[in-house]
């Protein structure tokens, strides 16, 4: 297995990458060196702009450059590209489906010891509640790369959700694997739950269905890379085959995977769903592996809700 | 500027006045007198200064305008229509169901419009980077944008003005409709966001103040800001708000109302007179 990496990394890459393929321009908001736009205007620093720390405006300047028909990948931390700008997100980006390109990095708890204003678990939610807005949240940093190729091919407006924090190469690897947007992908299969899982929380899942097949449950685990629009066949069959879900995102579980999953198995085919999530509580400043722990995004946690939800089929 | 482009302009924005009217009069709400203010700058742009075409809305090198001042919609789709963008019949039909013509300016539905906008502040940032889209792939269009006295209280204005400046667009042409009132009353009163002048100019803007009812200060305005290089113009344009129906001149209560019927014929017979063109 390749070594941990973020998926902000796989972001840059891909644009410092395919920068020569595609002609895109770039905006940051000062934040170029984390956020990993930086490695795209070294290369290409007469596409690059930087617009200072004011992300409304970058969001409604993004939208200007693609009414003119150019591609824009407009980067922030996930708390202000989707927080602070939303209102821009919304109406100059959103009302007119303008091919804007979202890169949003240190999304959730994981940005670590910054602490609560930094952690943007809520980013998801609000994204999901923009018609016609597409939202990727990619396990690795190869499936981050993918993203975004496929987020330039798609047209209308994408919100492309990275992590500052090294995770497991889940997918490099795997002969089965390929990215399309809206197609989860089954990681594991399993027949008594399914652990319905999301960027870093994937990896997670894959070992909590080991302890739980310890205890003799099989567990199906799911890679939702992206959350809107949600693959609904792959999660009806789960929902069908297994009888009973879990989900777990770094996320709020309000709105998020567990609020689009939930939402839609209750017309579609209401199963026990349990959530894994930031519950409605604030982050806080701590090291990653302790703010996982503290906030019960471990493989532990799932295993117990999957215990749960299996209990709670008739 | 000669006398007979002056009489067709004249009457280019007294038709506009009256398109304004009736789709504000239709819809039986609206804003007239924010769009009444921008009517002569608005049909000396779209029948002077702006290379735009109407059998081609989308032409990729046309020159674009984005309203930052979005609510005054009804004076944009009457100039709209003026110059041939739909007919003008479809102004009866602002702000109804099934209409193009939506309470604020909508991109995707109405030919000519650039941008959609209405939350005010976002415009001219949107103006901004249809600017920089031009100075990155070498375009020759430019850019206008108009916005509110009142909008100015809006940070993103200056979010923007930094932006404009710091990339030297001058290709871009702001202009503020400086007419006083604001829905809450004087923009001195509710909170004061003058001068503007000196604001812009600090941020690194060129300024040209004029009157915005006549036309010779007008064109003189868009002609030397075309000149202009190295930085973004902005117009302070001085104007009456609800310019050329004499209730609605100066009325706060006009923002945002529609007249009924009686103040409509008198509205209508005014403008029809010819008394209050500018």
């Amino acid at each position: 297995m390749a070594e941990k990496m973020a998926t902000r990394e796989g972001y840059g890459k891909a644009l410092e990458e395919l920068g020569e393929k595609y002609d895109f321009v770039v905006l940051d908001a000062d934040l170029a060196a984390a956020t990993k736009t930086g490695v795209f205007k070294k290369k290409f620093p007469e596409r690059f702009f930087d617009c200072g720390i004011a992300e409304g405006n970058m969001m409604s300047v993004a939208a200007g450059i693609a009414a003119t028909g150019k591609i824009p990948f407009v980067s922030s931390f996930a708390m202000f590209a989707a927080g602070r700008a939303f209102e821009q997100v919304r109406n100059s980006v959103g009302y007119p489906h303008l091919n804007v390109k979202i890169g949003a990095t240190h999304a959730g708890i994981t940005v670590g010891e910054d602490g609560a204003t930094h952690q943007c678990n809520e980013d998801i939610a609000l994204m999901r509640t923009i018609p016609g807005m597409t939202i990727i949240n990619p396990v690795d940093s190869n499936e981050a790369k993918a993203a975004v190729e496929a987020a330039i091919l798609h047209e209308g407006p994408v919100y492309l959700r990275f992590g500052r924090y090294a995770v497991p190469d889940l997918t490099s690897e795997r002969s089965d694997y390929s990215f399309k947007i809206g197609k989860g992908m089954q990681m594991a299969d399993g027949t008594d739950v399914t652990i319905v899982a999301t960027g870093l929380m994937v990896h997670l899942a894959l070992e909590a269905r080991e302890l739980l097949a310890k205890g003799g449950i099989s567990a199906r685990v799911l890679n939702i890379h992206t959350i809107k629009p949600l693959d609904e066949e792959i999660i009806l069959a789960a929902a069908k085959e297994t009888g009973a879900l879990v989900t777990a995102e770094e996320h709020s579980v309000i709105g998020g995977l567990g609020g689009a999953v939930t939402e839609y198995l209750a017309a579609a085919c209401p199963v026990p769903v349990l959530r894994v999530g930031v519950e409605d509580v604030y982050g806080r400043s701590g090291t990653v592996p302790a703010l996982l722990e503290a906030y019960g995004l471990t493989a532990e946690n799932i295993t117990a809700k999957a215990r749960a939800a299996v209990a709670l089929k008739k | 500027m000669e006398a007979t482009k002056k009489q067709k302009l004249q009457k280019i924005a007294n038709n506009v006045r009256i398109g304004i009217i009736e789709g504000v009069y239709s819809a039986g709400c609206g804003h007239p007198g924010g769009s009444l203010s921008i009517a002569d700058v608005m049909s000396y742009l779209y029948f002077e200064e702006m290379r735009v075409d109407p059998k081609d809305p989308r032409c990729p090198t046309r020159d674009r305008f984005v309203l930052s001042k979005g609510h005054t919609a009804p004076c944009l789709y009457a100039v709209l229509a003026e110059r041939g963008f739909f007919p003008k019949e479809e102004l009866k039909t602002l702000r109804k169901i099934d209409s193009r013509l939506q309470g604020h300016p909508d991109m995707k539905h109405i030919p000519g419009v650039d941008m959609s906008t209405g939350s005010l502040g976002l415009g001219i940032s949107a103006a901004c980077g249809m600017a920089l889209s031009a100075k990155v792939s070498g375009d020759s269009y430019r850019v206008y944008t108009v916005l509110g006295d009142g909008e100015c209280q809006e940070g993103q204005v200056w979010e923007a003005a930094m932006f404009a400046a710091h990339y030297k667009l001058d290709n871009l042409c702001a202009l503020v409709d400086f007419n006083g009132l604001q829905i809450d009353g004087r923009i001195t009163d509710v909170m004061d966001p003058t001068p503007f002048d000196k604001k812009f100019e600090a941020f690194g803007w060129n300024v040209i103040v004029i009157d915005g009812h006549d036309l010779d200060q007008i064109e003189a305005a868009y002609t030397a800001a075309r000149a202009v290089k190295g930085k973004p113009t902005v117009i302070i344009s001085n104007s009456t708000k609800g310019k050329g129906v004499s209730y609605m001149e100066n009325a706060v209560e006009w923002h945002g109302a529609a007249p009924k019927e009686e103040q409509y014929k008198i509205a209508i017979a005014e403008l029809t007179g010819g008394k209050c063109n500018g």
